[in-house]
């Protein structure tokens, strides 16, 4: 049977009620909600409530009216337990009501003492001693991490320090914590070895856009409503961002929009469109996997060779001349003019339908919806959304460029129903010092660390064991090298806090690695540490964050974090505090005056010294105002009581991304090379399954909630792998099997889940889930600039064992919906 | 696909606030036997209305229903195999709350897959597991209605195992 709450009854919210403005946590879309609290022993009516209405009665579909039990819990507000009701906002514009399978278990997936729920949630701090982790106080922990630190940094030196910090918003991250992590370590310390939470350097996602003057994230999400085609590359937003979909795609295909679905299989993006635009009016570009930038050079070269190209707006917007960027170590292609890039990036309809495995017809049918001139011979409106399938596929820089040469050829940047932007996974919330220092490319650090390198490690919610690439062998020397530093403390117990010190680096100089983990839960890395410090998550601390179409909100905090678990950011300033009092001691005055600035007590004390000092007219109190609809960035003013936003970016053709003076868009002169990355092509010629990876619309991302909420862990208790049933037949496995995958760098494991739509050697399983990860498989090289291709994956699968008895519960039935 | 038209015109009706009318439409549906009242004690208490005879049932032909009252539409099935939770001699009867509890649109039963198929967001659910959702946006699996057939082959409906969509009591009280 499937998991069932059992819940018959929910109490009703009461009409005083407190009522507080949420964004969602999870993806970048963002969708607004509101969070509903009320003291443990009042409630509502069925004649008296929030909602004004008489709930004796049955309400009917969309109602703003009633609240699953996933959007109900029990929690700590103030010291108090309080009911919770978390449920989606029908008056934000994002969603409009809507809520996704994610979002909607806001509630349910908050720490309670009462219902049970998140118990995994840190409380304390935790200290590696007597052969475990113990609980400490913060002052102990701090002390014991900054004394580590302080022996292996100093003012000339900082190399032998190791940072992975998230950069992202919503979640843990945001404005306020982004600076948080971001002062202490490129401001009162220039760290270069460090990463970010979901690939192995400190990178952009996205060098190419940015250096071609486009913004990744550059228009409103109305203009899906507004374009005559959506096109999508290497995506899947009925997935990962679902109310994008559904309340601005959808709008747009009913507006009448023609969808193009660039992907190696069929999604159920590609499904869902064609239910709602008909079959004809949805392309499926099923093209070789990787092959990507020969499909838009092909595009390009035969939209340009048509002459459908926005000639005014590349004459008055775009470079004029020759090259502007010359390929080099930081540019893995040359950037210049439109008829630069014509003669570099040129390629045949044949050539682009052999590379791609398309007909040259699916080709010319794509240009003619992207850019074919209407009846009446105005412009195509063409919205190009994409993200993880070219982000973290083949030849990252280049087939980004590709793509944005073809929105700038025809005019789709910074006009309505145009934008060619990242669809994103977390929302943004990026405010640090400058990065310049850490280098392009930047240091590859999980390699550095497989090498030997690094001596002390702060871990800021990563979790390398499950989203990086060359995973197993990560984890085999990172458990080597922190268990060397674990014996040493397990060897001097008793000892003095110098003595216990002394160990420690002695472990280190000896090739071992001292971890800190800050984290909300005891992450897997994190069984690695010798120091976990708890933090809290967005609305356990008020939080800003921005969306894709840069909508940036305030959430409040309407519960208590767990325990005495802190915002990052307070973990930072904290964590400088004892840096300078330990660096005092130690007589290093000089060095110690850097890690001044950090008498922070909340918070919005982080905002204020760090975003609102570029945004002077940002505060909470006016992001509280402005409510779930918030303001786009960049904010240019405050007038009639509200901030003053910016709908899209560059609808005025001047391009700033780049920071050049003339405000003219590069075009990227990237033509096709097949395989870039080290071992891929090896890899694919050694191997017969594709392995390709992605997220589904049940788990978000690392699962790192979800691996405690019954509701997901019933429906997939491990992750899947889709698989062709006549693969499956010739490899003798039946649905819900466990098989192993495995290739020449790893191992890893899988449920079989019958995929009919799949095409013979060509799988799909879920990236970053923690009992089955699929970056053990996943080799060491990456495109340049340290850009991880986690797509092009190829391995062999045999059985490991027949359905658990969770997995053979479940259904292994069609996702594609039968109306 | 004169069962998928049944349940659209119940969802058609049912949308307009005509339930009266939507459980007319269908066959073999039934008023509740008793009339479900406000309790004040910890737990609902669900009525037990009797849906329809063994008798009636067609192998894998939906059979409309309403349950715990007639505002709350559901669908009775055989479904031919032996699955958890089935009620009757074979252990194949079972019966759902058919408003997807994602949005509350009334949905379609697939025969060729034994699925339940939201039209509003493309949910879907599988009658062979639970209720189980296969693919969707409902943060919950499908209400199941618990079934008791007694000596005669009468199916009675007696219990919910998840909150029924649009109202937070399954039991609606005043």
């Amino acid at each position: 049977m499937a998991y069932k709450r059992q819940i018959d009854r929910l109490p009703i919210i009461p009409a005083d009620a407190r009522v507080q403005n949420v964004t969602c946590h999870y993806c970048i879309v963002g969708c607004g909600y509101k969070a509903y609290t009320w003291p443990l022993k009042q409630q509502g009516t069925t004649d008296s409530n929030w909602a004004g209405v008489d709930l004796s009665q049955q309400q009917y579909a969309e109602t703003d009216a009633w609240y699953a039990p996933s959007m109900y819990n029990v929690v700590k507000q103030g010291g108090k337990d309080v009911h919770l009701v978390i449920k989606p906002d029908v008056d934000c514009e994002v969603n409009l009501g809507l809520g996704s399978v994610r979002g909607a278990r806001m509630a349910e997936n908050r720490r309670s003492d009462i219902t049970g729920t998140q118990q995994q949630r840190l409380t304390d701090p935790l200290v590696w001693r007597y052969g475990t982790w113990q609980p400490a106080s913060w002052d102990d922990a701090l002390d014991l991490v900054a004394r580590v630190t302080a022996r292996v940094v100093d003012k000339e030196d900082e190399n032998d320090l190791y940072v992975s910090m998230f950069d992202h918003g919503g979640s843990a991250g945001g404005y306020e914590n982004t600076w948080g992590t971001g002062k202490l370590y490129f401001g009162s310390m220039k760290i270069k070895n460090c990463r970010i939470h979901n690939r192995p350097a400190y990178n952009s996602e996205v060098h190419s856009t940015r250096d071609m003057g486009v913004d990744e994230l550059n228009y409103a999400y109305e203009d899906y409503q507004l374009a005559d085609t959506i096109f999508l590359v290497g995506t899947n937003p009925v997935e990962c961002q679902t109310n994008l979909y559904l309340n601005h795609m959808v709008k747009g295909m009913q507006n009448g929009a023609k969808v193009i679905v660039v992907d190696p299989r069929r999604t159920v993006t590609v499904d869902n469109s064609e239910q709602v635009a008909g079959a004809e009016n949805v392309l499926h570009l099923a093209i070789e996997s990787g092959s990507d930038l020969a499909l838009f050079n092909t595009l390009f070269t035969y939209i340009a060779d048509q002459g459908w190209v926005d000639a005014e707006f590349i004459a008055a917007s775009t470079f004029q001349g020759d090259v502007a960027v010359a390929e080099d170590a930081a540019h893995p292609a040359a950037l210049g003019s439109f008829e630069a890039a014509r003669d570099a990036c040129r390629l045949s309809l044949a050539d682009g339908a052999a590379i791609t495995g398309l007909t040259e017809a699916q080709i010319v049918q794509a240009a003619e919806w992207i850019a074919m001139p209407k009846e009446d011979g105005s412009r195509r409106k063409t919205v190009t959304g994409y993200e993880k399938g070219i982000i973290w596929g083949n030849d990252n820089y280049r087939v980004i460029g590709a793509l944005v040469n073809i929105g700038l050829a025809t005019g789709n940047v910074g006009r309505e129903g145009g934008g060619v932007c990242r669809l994103g996974g977390h929302q943004e919330g990026y405010f640090r010092p400058s990065d310049a220092h850490v280098g392009r490319p930047a240091p590859y650090i999980d390699q550095l660390i497989i090498g030997g390198g690094g001596k002390v490690h702060h871990i800021w919610a990563n979790d390398h064991y499950k989203t990086t690439l060359n995973a197993a062998e990560f984890k085999r020397v990172y458990n080597k090298r922190s268990n060397m530093v674990k014996e040493a403390m397990d060897a001097r117990a008793g000892a003095t806090r110098e003595e216990l010190v002394d160990a420690i680096v002695g472990a280190i100089e000896a090739g071992g690695i001292f971890s800190v983990c800050v984290d909300i839960i005891h992450s897997q890395i994190g069984q690695a540490a010798h120091v976990i410090l708890p933090a809290v998550e967005s609305g356990e601390m008020n939080l800003t964050s921005m969306n894709g179409e840069r909508r940036l909100r305030l959430v409040e905090k309407y519960m208590d974090g767990p325990g005495s678990a802190q915002p990052d950011c307070i973990i930072a300033a904290r964590l400088a505090n004892h840096m300078e009092r330990v660096l005092r001691e130690e007589g290093r005055e000089e060095y110690a005056d850097q890690f001044q600035g950090y008498d922070w007590e909340t918070e919005e004390d982080a905002f204020m010294d760090g975003y609102h000092t570029a945004n002077p007219e940002v505060t909470y109190a006016r992001l509280k105002d402005m409510g779930n609809n918030g303001v786009q960035e960049p904010v240019t003013g405050f007038a009639d009581g509200k901030l003053v936003g910016t709908k899209r970016l560059y609808t005025d053709g001047v391009f700033t991304r780049h920071g050049r003076e003339d405000g003219k868009a590069l075009f990227c002169m990237g033509a096709w090379r097949g395989l870039q990355a080290p071992g891929k092509a090896q890899q694919k010629a050694s191997f017969r399954f594709l392995i390709n990876a992605g997220r589904a619309n049940l788990n978000w991302q690392n699962w790192f909630l979800d691996q405690k909420n019954e509701f997901v862990m019933d429906r997939f208790p491990v992750p899947f792998i889709q698989i062709h049933p006549e693969d499956m037949a010739e490899l003798g496995l039946n649905p819900g099997d466990m098989v192993e995958i495995y290739n020449d760098v790893g191992a890893t494991q899988g449920l079989v889940y019958p995929e009919p739509t799949a095409r013979r050697n060509e799988t799909f399983m879920i990236f970053g889930a923690p009992n089955g990860t699929q970056g053990n498989v996943i080799n060491a090289g990456t495109n340049e600039l340290i850009l991880p291709n986690y797509k092009q994956t190829w391995a062999n699968i045999r059985k490991i064992s027949d359905a658990t008895p969770a997995a053979a519960r479940v259904s292994y039935k069609s996702w594609e919906v039968e109306l | 696909m004169k069962c998928n038209k049944l349940v659209d015109t119940g969802r058609r009706q049912f949308l307009r606030g005509g339930v009266l009318g939507a459980a007319g439409v269908a066959a073999g549906a039934v008023l509740p036997a008793s009339q479900a009242k406000a309790q004040a004690r910890a737990m609902v208490d669900y009525p037990s209305n009797r849906l329809a005879n063994l008798a009636d049932l067609t192998l894998n032909e939906p059979m409309d229903i309403t349950y715990p009252d007639a505002e709350s539409p559901g669908v009775l099935l055989k479904l031919g195999t032996r699955v958890e939770g089935g009620a009757g001699p074979d252990g194949d009867v079972v019966a759902f709350s058919v408003l997807c509890p994602h949005k509350g649109y009334n949905m379609s039963y697939h025969a060729a897959d034994k699925t339940l198929n939201c039209p509003g967001h493309f949910s879907r659910f599988d009658c062979e597991a639970g209720g189980q959702q296969v693919w969707g946006h409902a943060t919950q699996n499908l209400p199941q209605f618990s079934l008791r057939i007694d000596d005669a082959g009468d199916i009675f409906a007696e219990g919910a195992d998840e909150l029924i969509y649009g109202r937070l009591s399954n039991v609606l009280e005043s």
